[in-house]
């Protein structure tokens, strides 16, 4: 082993880059996080001794569950919509010419390069009461008052379809790019139509990267708490709102530890339906 | 020929204001084994794409069996398609993937699995059932393929160069199976392939296709034989190329001098004229190589010889620098037969073994017909 390390310097560093950063920058902090979980909240030093269960007790609180629920809710309405839009999108994404593609995706990533806490901002502009959707209604004269869309549901929605949806886009470009046409063209020249052929060639070939859009929207979406601090009022919250909530203004840290691992268990577990997905289609064989 | 199943008349397609298929019109007997053979880019791909409904033609018409199917689509189509690289369900076994078109036809479930077993065990695949296509071989997905488009029992089967992928040896013996099955199946084959070798071996009749246009159309040894023009000649085989001038027209007979020499011939089926250059094919096979102090043929000296198991190869450069291509098989009486590079030898064939054919316009083959004839040798 020893002498192995000494042959290969490069491989060596690369490994304990790897295994440190993994160790100290991904294991050790989430074993804090559920370390700090099962602690007694201290209101002088955050967290204390005894352990104990009470904060996972806490998460089961009906008007917290509420929260979990709707924020769950929210988090899926996204996703839908991601998925319904991203979907489509996607598919005539890969059947557009190379070029042009390469064009689209380029502005499909740039608003990356603004941070999202600003575009959040800049979507608050055009919902609010006097913003420039309702200005282009009202004087389009659809309404004769401003409606009242900012701090609703609906515009927290809007602000996440808007931030996650290339989150959606992107996995699904790369399975549509790797969906064969002459696989498609076997379908209908075996008597499938339209609906058929989509039914049981395209949705089953695609299903990875709709698993892999659903992970890379779903959890963000349960988490990203500027969205209804901005756009959101009081009334709809997501878990990310809780769990800031928890650590920065109730100072419950052991409570914003669970509700935190609930969010990374959830993930876990999405992560897995995505491999087994991927399984079945072969993919590790071959 | 036996009754017309499938006819295009007046075909013509254009990609991006390129023609592809030129008013190109064919038919297709039932029950025959027909190749449509051309170099990449002569629309061949393209003429099977319209059989099977997946390209519509921009003029011209389309007819199974007296029904009118230009347009088509192709899941109405009675006809399956074996695809280049096999095009394989990859999310479903190998019973999945040959029951598929059973499925869609909404078959009892008994019927299904009979009919799978069956089209199965035809490709000897019966025990790959729960297989998924990447845990096969190259040669077993080209099985699967197979028996995925012949389950449905269609008029016709459509193979887009089905054998490409496959090495060597074993596209020799799916050569042998694809004619195996035709038989048993009695279905009409069109096969689509670049390889002349292939075309020859297999088809009852050969579509010999450059630039959207068919070039000749005749049985495989029409096509070797008499090559309708230089194209064919050049693309079908290796062909020596002599240049000839009429020098006698007399009744059935015309004397063409070859070399500067005066070789008695039939007369060709064109119009020829007295002072007429024409080409004079032969093929290596039809090459006799002579002794130097022959009184017959032409002499020259061995540039090049290839010992190739059962026949030995040679090229001979004549006096004016011209080459010739020999081919000759072994014979018992001479096992030791052979050439030294340099050695002098007189050239000639057997009389009325030669091809003639009319000097075209267009002549020589540019450099991408060329690369396309060597691709296709190999």
């Amino acid at each position: 082993m020893m002498q192995s390390i000494k042959q290969q310097p490069f491989r060596a560093a690369v490994l304990v880059l790897v295994w440190g950063w993994l160790l100290f920058l991904v294991l050790a902090p989430n074993m804090l996080v559920v370390g700090a979980s099962v602690m007694t909240r201290n209101p002088s030093t955050f967290i204390s001794l005894p352990l104990n269960l009470d904060a996972y007790r806490q998460l089961f609180n009906p008007l917290y569950l509420d929260v979990f629920l709707h924020s769950l809710y929210m988090a899926a309405l996204t996703t839908l919509i991601c998925l319904l839009i991203g979907y489509p999108f996607a598919w005539a994404l890969s059947r557009v010419e190379k070029r042009r593609q390469m064009l689209l995706i380029f502005l499909l990533i740039v608003p990356f390069w603004t941070n999202s806490l600003v575009r959040t901002y800049a979507l608050k502009l055009i919902l609010a009461t006097n913003g420039l959707l309702n200005s282009a209604l009202m004087s389009l004269g659809i309404i004769d008052e401003p409606a009242q869309l900012l701090y609703t549901e609906g515009a927290v929605i809007v602000g996440l379809v808007y931030l996650l949806l290339p989150f959606m886009i992107l996995p699904l470009y790369s399975v549509f790019e790797d969906l064969r046409q002459d696989v498609l063209l076997a379908s209908h020249d075996l008597g499938a139509g339209r609906l058929a052929t989509f039914k049981n060639v395209v949705v089953p070939l695609t299903l990875p990267g709709v698993l892999a859009g659903v992970m890379l929207v779903l959890l963000p979406a349960m988490g990203l708490f500027f969205v209804p601090d901005i756009l959101g009022g009081s009334r709809n919250l997501l878990v990310g709102n809780v769990i800031k909530n928890q650590f920065l203004d109730a100072r419950n840290w052991p409570f914003g530890a669970a509700a935190s691992i609930v969010l990374t268990l959830t993930m876990a577990l999405l992560m897995f339906a995505h491999r087994l997905s991927k399984r079945r289609l072969g993919e590790e064989g071959a | 020929m036996t009754k017309t199943l499938l006819s295009l008349s007046g075909i013509s397609k254009q990609f991006d204001g390129k023609a592809v298929l030129d008013e190109l019109s064919l038919t297709i007997g039932d029950g025959e084994f027909i190749t449509l053979l051309g170099p990449s880019g002569c629309g061949k791909t393209t003429l099977l794409r319209m059989m099977a409904g997946f390209e519509h033609p921009d003029e011209g018409t389309v007819t199974l069996s007296g029904v009118d199917i230009t347009l088509t689509p192709p899941e109405s189509r009675p006809l399956n398609t074996v695809f280049q690289n096999y095009a394989l369900f990859p999310h479903m076994t190998v019973f999945d993937n040959v029951a598929y078109g059973l499925k869609m036809e909404k078959r009892p479930k008994a019927e299904i699995a009979e009919r799978v077993e069956e089209a199965l065990a035809m490709v000897q695949l019966e025990d790959f059932t729960k297989r998924k296509p990447h845990q096969l071989s190259g040669g077993q997905q080209q099985r699967v393929a197979i028996a995925r488009a012949v389950v449905k029992r269609p008029k016709m089967l459509l193979l887009d160069e089905p054998l490409s992928a496959l090495d060597y040896k074993l596209r020799r013996t799916m050569q042998v199976e694809l004619k195996r099955l035709q038989r048993e199946l009695g279905i009409t084959f069109v096969f689509v392939t670049h390889d002349q070798e292939e075309a020859l071996s297999m088809s009852d009749r050969i579509v010999v296709l450059k630039d959207g246009q068919i070039q000749q159309l005749g049985t495989p040894r029409e096509v070797y034989e008499r090559p309708a023009n230089v194209f064919t000649a050049r693309f079908v085989g290796q062909t020596n190329f002599f240049p000839g001038r009429v020098t006698k027209i007399e009744g059935e007979r015309i004397s063409v001098n070859v070399f500067g020499l005066n070789r008695d011939l039939r007369k060709p089926s064109f119009r020829v004229a007295m002072n007429q250059s024409l080409h004079v094919l032969l093929r290596p096979e039809d090459i006799r190589v002579l002794a130097p102090d022959d009184t017959e043929g032409v002499a020259g000296k061995i540039v090049e010889r290839n010992y190739k198991g059962s026949t030995l190869d040679s090229v001979i450069e004549l006096e004016d620098g011209s080459q010739v291509m020999a081919s000759e098989f072994f014979d018992e009486d001479d096992p030791a037969f052979d050439y030294s590079i340099g050695e002098r030898v007189r050239v000639s064939w057997v009389d009325g073994w030669e091809w003639l054919l009319a000097e075209e316009g267009d002549e020589p083959l540019t450099d991408e017909e060329e690369l396309a004839a060597d691709d296709a040798e190999h």
